[in-house]
């Protein structure tokens, strides 16, 4: 008991040495306060879980990837072999690697659900605009990331992804050939750009860790949101972040890490294209270029502009469009839950995004490029048309008076039913 | 200090703008090694001339030689092709724009302004789609030539006609010439 009672309490220095720490650098105490008594909603559901399991993604990644690194050989000559020597060779290499390869997919399931939570409770909205901004930097600096990685295999989708997505920036009028040069280094792609994107995808993790920071700090001053996304109100509504939900997200965790498991021991490379596994070869196009899954949908709204600029502009649109959600969406209740037709909408959107992943990864021509087509403009009709309109025309239902109420009702109707 | 003195612009006020602008150039030439850098290097450029031997090269033949990184279509073309990209009027043509490096740059569509001048069977292209830069199909016997019978992009279905110049699809431009000449009756220079 007396160890659980000092949950929830700011910090006090225990010790002479704590005292003296404390008053040349208190970071004992801004963990302390940010971790153990950070006051969070009572309310909060599981898909609040995945900030954690998203800061464990992070950290694998740079762990395992600081390690493959010391194997690996970014040579355009070597690098193929050398992915295979790590494969064979070293160490537990094959484990390592494919805990960096599959982690790569499992850290965008989880952005994904974490995106999607977002949307649904409306966690973008103020005051939390600038969390949901960095939350998106963060997103693209993953993308980002996620690209040059799967570049340095040196396999043929390797080579032809990085020729494809650094050809996007020949579409720019004028100086467009100037720099895809100046990317490669080069008039096409080949060592020198095998160089720099092993240089920036070593970078870019050290980045995102930065943002993830101020992500952070961002949530610790204006505090989470909840599944009924009203403010808290005092504090009766919080408990403290431990033990509550470090517990919480540790099993959730657990849970995330079997599947996890299960990808990397029974089907590591279900997720990736066999034709990684064949040298780059810049003379032969593998007949289907694809990304990887989690790009699928944007690569869908690329091809399905008949534009080569345009297609450009629409891919990055969209997802420079949700920088702008939080002056989008016209509506003052923040969860989908009080929102009869933004709950209706918020589904068809998700169904959309899923269906231009399945597109994306189709050949696009006949019913695939019309349909793409299609979801391509619901896509963008969702943010500029539908977010604006339903803050005008929807009826919320009755918001609850505050978290506290919310929670005992819920159990109150339990009870209820189980006397019953 | 009075309101006024701060309203009036003073020797103060000039240190502070030079001094910035001083640092603005020292920042701004401190970065160009960094940012150019990564430009294309003595050895990347110092292949930018190759010379290929055609001798043996057939009628209907293709081959691809590797130029700058990139791959360099050469097709000795058959009889039937150069008709077929002659036949077409410059109406059609989604680019009409020549694109050879061996010609003014204004130069309009013509099979004949996209062929080598005076050996209109011989067309040297890069075999690097307009579009995001893959390889188009149609080098090779059986592979897929396009709607128009000569090369197909599989990338993202852009459509090449016996000239090289786009027909459907995404790509904005004909596939490019790079400068190329006959040396003599059997070998060509690129580049």
């Amino acid at each position: 008991m007396s160890k659980i009672s000092t949950y929830g309490k700011k910090y006090e220095p225990k010790s002479g040495v704590s005292r003296w720490f404390d008053e040349r650098l208190p970071l004992p105490r801004l963990m302390h306060n940010s971790v153990n008594a950070f006051p969070t909603p009572r309310n909060l559901n599981y898909w609040y879980t995945f900030g954690g399991v998203l800061t464990f993604c992070l950290i694998t990644q740079i762990i395992t990837g600081v390690v493959l690194s010391m194997h690996y050989t970014a040579n355009s000559e070597l690098a193929f072999g050398s992915v295979e020597h790590i494969m064979r060779n070293v160490n537990y290499g094959w484990l390592i690697r494919y805990i960096h390869a599959v982690g790569a997919s499992m850290f965008f399931l989880a952005v994904y659900v974490h995106i999607f939570r977002g949307l649904y409770y409306g966690s973008y909205k103020a005051p939390r605009e600038l969390l949901w901004i960095l939350g998106v930097v963060i997103y693209l600096l993953m993308t980002a990331t996620a690209f040059m990685g799967y570049v340095l295999p040196w396999g043929q989708m390797s080579f032809w992804g990085a020729t494809v997505i650094t050809n996007l920036f020949s579409a720019i009028p004028v100086v467009g050939g100037t720099i895809t040069e100046w990317l490669w280094g080069g008039f096409a792609v080949d060592n020198s750009t095998l160089n720099r994107f092993f240089s920036l995808h070593y970078l870019l993790p050290f980045m995102i860790f930065g943002v993830v920071i101020l992500h952070i700090w961002s949530l610790h001053v204006t505090g989470n949101n909840n599944p009924i996304g009203i403010s808290v109100k005092d504090e009766q509504d919080t408990i403290p972040f431990s033990p509550y939900y470090t517990v919480k997200d540790a099993f959730a965790l657990v849970c995330f890490l079997i599947l996890f498991a299960w990808f990397v021991f029974y089907n590591p490379n279900i997720l990736g294209h066999s034709d990684n596994y064949i040298e780059a070869n810049p003379l032969s196009t593998p007949a289907h270029i694809v990304p990887e899954w989690y790009l699928l949908p944007f690569y869908a709204i690329l091809r399905a502009i008949p534009s080569k600029i345009g297609g450009v502009i629409f891919m990055f649109s969209a997802i420079a469009i949700l920088f702008l959600l939080p002056w989008l969406d016209t509506s003052k209740i923040r969860s989908a839950t009080f929102r009869p037709l933004y709950r209706q909408f918020f589904w068809i959107f998700l169904a959309n995004c899923l269906v231009l992943g399945y597109l994306g990864s189709q050949n696009p021509e006949g019913g695939y490029l019309i349909a793409s087509r299609i979801c391509t403009a619901y896509y963008f009709i969702h943010f500029l048309v539908v977010f604006p309109l339903l803050g005008i025309i929807e009826t919320p239902k009755p918001l609850p008076e505050s978290i506290t109420k919310s929670v005992l009702e819920k159990i109150k109707t339990k009870e209820i039913e189980e006397n019953k | 200090m009075s309101d006024k003195e701060t309203k009036e612009t003073n020797r103060r006020d000039f240190i502070f703008l030079a001094t910035g602008a001083v640092a603005a150039v020292g920042v701004a030439s401190a970065a160009w090694p960094l940012i150019h850098q990564m430009n294309p290097d003595s050895t990347a450029l110092a292949l930018s001339t190759i010379e290929v031997d055609v001798s043996g090269m057939e009628v209907g033949q293709s081959i691809t030689v590797k130029w700058r990184g990139k791959p360099v279509f050469i097709r000795r073309r058959t009889r039937d092709e150069i008709n077929l990209a002659r036949s077409v009027s410059l109406d059609d043509l989604p680019d009409g724009l020549a694109r050879n490096n061996n010609a003014a740059n204004t130069a309009i569509a013509t099979d004949e302004n996209r062929s080598i001048e005076g050996k209109e069977e011989w067309l040297v292209m890069l075999g690097v789609c307009t579009h995001l830069g893959c390889v188009p199909k149609g080098q090779s016997i059986g592979d897929a030539r396009g709607d128009y019978g000569g090369w197909y992009c599989p990338c993202h279905g852009s459509h090449y006609d016996t000239a090289g110049r786009i027909r459907k699809g995404p790509a904005p431009t004909n596939l490019d010439i790079p400068p190329a000449i006959f040396l003599n009756d059997s070998v060509i220079k690129i580049g």
